[in-house]
């Protein structure tokens, strides 16, 4: 009881510094909100009168704790560009990140953790070089190089690939809106030429993130069982008469599983915070695509909006993984 | 013959060097208790783990003969082994802290080791695990195979160990320095245990020890090693009047309460012992 509520101070801490940061974003940055909405040729008293309306000739604190209230009850202010309130906004652009990122992990869980393991094993040997030379390739080409060759090879030469967006342009708006989750919706909508459609469509985008994923998460699953696997505990299994794989998988990976739990929630909270490169290169109408544009057109109730969204994924998959750890880990329960 | 090895050498090599840390051991064990002492890195724990292949894959082991109750181990499969590991011979380490795997209940563990080789569902298991949990004299067994190892004592531990090594019940029980990690007085607690189970049960032991005294006391046989040999073999009750160099040298470095000294002794290693 009392490290839960240990944890959740820490957590509501962490929110108000995250709140502090993004305030002070919408504040260094050199854009003035009143111009950035009624346009540099109004008149004198027209920008005075917005001044006061947003409330920006009062003290620091008092517009701190006006910005707080507001994002309490979720109010980010509207979009200048899009002209819809943020949270709308966003409603719309982060399931698409959403999506993708959550196939992405799945994908590059399920193969780099196994992956990893099975270099553990093999250390040193052929298995090893090549599952760490395909890895060290995943991690340090740019996404955006694979994405581009991909585009160009399987889009543009072989044409079996469809082209950047998520869905053609004759699917556009047919599936009813349910989560976001375009995969999902026309499932619910039993639609499944836009189901194939929006599946297709992520295949790239999806395979290109998964791979960088991947690559981290093998490397760090290579790591952990390779010291795993130098406990006395692991002799101790296989004085026991254990096969290998007992071994490996009931002594040897349930103790690195809590480390992995850690790499997993950041890799996730990595890739939810919008794989801006891989997003702007398939055109991915998503959550990093979304920041981008706005930060570039000044357009700052979006980007501390989004940036908070990001921030508070993070802290709350951060939560996650504590909660895991405890679950997992006997010892620090 | 439970144990029989003849001129066993394990090597360790890497591309550019070769070093030899047992070289040339030989022993007999029937069902009888032998100790091996000798100080740290004279071979004592690798012979042991070389009879049940239980070395790194970079340690090359040779020996003239390496058998287990007549099964050669040296060509033995690896699916061979794992009917002589657990189920004939077991293995107790040195530190419950480390050799119990931390995220897996006591109970389970030791459920493990009796279902790996014995027929029976996983209810029996249980039952065996806190009847063998209650053999090593834990007195509340149901709690202690719910607990984690890190909730329970070092000689607590060292007690689940010898319970699941014993669940299968094995002709042989290697202990590979069991009490060093404990405290003096659980030290004795855990080596009565060891000696009563062993003699009750009829099994070869085989206790690997810094403590020459102890070993005196406690084993049949006592084969003194120092870096990779034999230097003597003899029988315990004559330990304390061994007629070779190291062993004298080393029972000369034990300090003693009766006939304290200003300084313990350095022991003159001599290089003619290695070339007997």
């Amino acid at each position: 009881m009392k490290n839960l509520t240990g944890i959740l101070s820490s957590v509501l801490l962490t929110l108000l510094g995250l709140a502090i940061v993004t305030f002070m974003i919408g504040r260094v940055m050199p854009v003035d909100p009143v111009i950035a909405a009624v346009g540099d040729n109004a008149p004198e008293a027209v920008i005075n009168r917005v001044r006061m309306e947003m409330g920006l000739d009062q003290p620091l604190v008092f517009q701190f704790l006006h910005y707080l209230s507001q994002i309490v009850h979720g109010d980010f202010g509207k979009s200048i560009l899009t002209r819809n309130p943020v949270t709308e906004d966003i409603a719309r652009y982060f399931p698409a990140t959403l999506e993708l990122a959550t196939a992405a992990l799945l994908i590059a869980a399920v193969i780099g953790i196994p992956l990893g393991v099975w270099a553990a094993v093999r250390q040193g040997r052929l298995t090893d070089q090549i599952i760490r030379v395909v890895c060290l390739a995943g991690h340090s080409v740019p996404v955006f190089v694979l994405a581009l060759i991909s585009l160009l090879v399987f889009y543009a030469a072989l044409g079996i690939a469809p082209g950047p967006g998520r869905q053609d342009i004759i699917f556009e708006g047919m599936v009813p809106h349910v989560t976001g989750l375009l995969t999902v919706d026309s499932i619910i909508a039993g639609d499944w030429d836009a189901f194939r459609d929006a599946l297709a469509h992520m295949v790239q985008p999806v395979v290109i993130l998964a791979y960088f994923s991947m690559a981290y998460i093998t490397r760090m699953t290579r790591a952990f069982m390779l010291d795993a696997l130098k406990g006395e505990f692991v002799i101790t299994a296989r004085a026991k008469g254990l096969s290998a794989a007992a071994v490996i998988w009931k002594h040897a990976f349930p103790t690195v599983a809590v480390q992995l739990v850690t790499v997993l929630a950041l890799t996730y909270a990595g890739l939810l915070e919008g794989a801006v490169v891989t997003e702007t290169v398939f055109a991915w109408p998503g959550l990093g695509q979304y920041l981008t544009v706005s930060l570039m057109n000044a357009d700052m109730n979006p980007v501390v909006g989004a940036t908070l969204l990001i921030g508070v994924i993070y802290v709350g998959l951060n939560l996650l993984a504590d909660i895991l750890y405890k679950v997992l880990d006997p010892r620090v329960r | 013959m439970l144990v029989d090895i003849k001129n066993l050498r394990v090597a360790f090599e890497t591309r550019t060097s070769r070093f030899e840390a047992v070289r040339g051991i030989s022993l007999q064990l029937g069902k009888e208790k032998l100790g091996i002492v000798g100080e740290s890195g004279s071979g004592k724990s690798l012979t042991a783990r070389a009879l049940m292949k239980l070395l790194p894959s970079n340690a090359k082991i040779t020996a003239d003969t390496l058998t287990f109750d007549g099964i050669d181990v040296l060509s033995a499969s690896e699916r061979g082994m794992r009917q002589i590991r657990g189920k004939r011979a077991g293995f107790i380490l040195q530190d419950p802290k480390y050799s119990l795997n931390p995220v897996k209940t006591i109970g389970s563990q030791v459920a493990e080791a009796w279902r790996t080789h014995k027929r029976g569902s996983r209810k029996q298991a249980e039952e065996a695990a806190i009847d063998l949990l209650d053999q090593v004299m834990i007195r509340n067994p149901r709690t202690v195979a719910k607990s984690y190892p890190h909730e329970v004592s070092g000689g607590m531990g060292q007690r689940v160990m010898i319970a699941m090594m014993l669940a299968p019940d094995p002709e042989l029980l290697i202990a590979d320095e069991p009490t060093s990690a404990l405290d003096a007085t659980v030290q004795a607690e855990i080596l009565r245990l060891i000696e009563d189970l062993v003699s009750r049960r009829g099994m070869g032991l085989i206790l690997i020890s810094h403590d020459l005294p102890l070993v005196s006391h406690f084993c049949d046989r006592v084969m003194v090693m120092y870096s990779g040999r034999v230097m003597e073999e003899l029988k315990a009750s004559e330990l304390m009047h061994a007629k070779h160099a190291y062993t004298r040298g080393l029972l000369d470095c034990i300090p003693s309460l009766t006939h304290p000294r200003d300084r313990l002794p350095v022991l003159n290693r001599d290089a003619g012992w290695l070339n007997p």
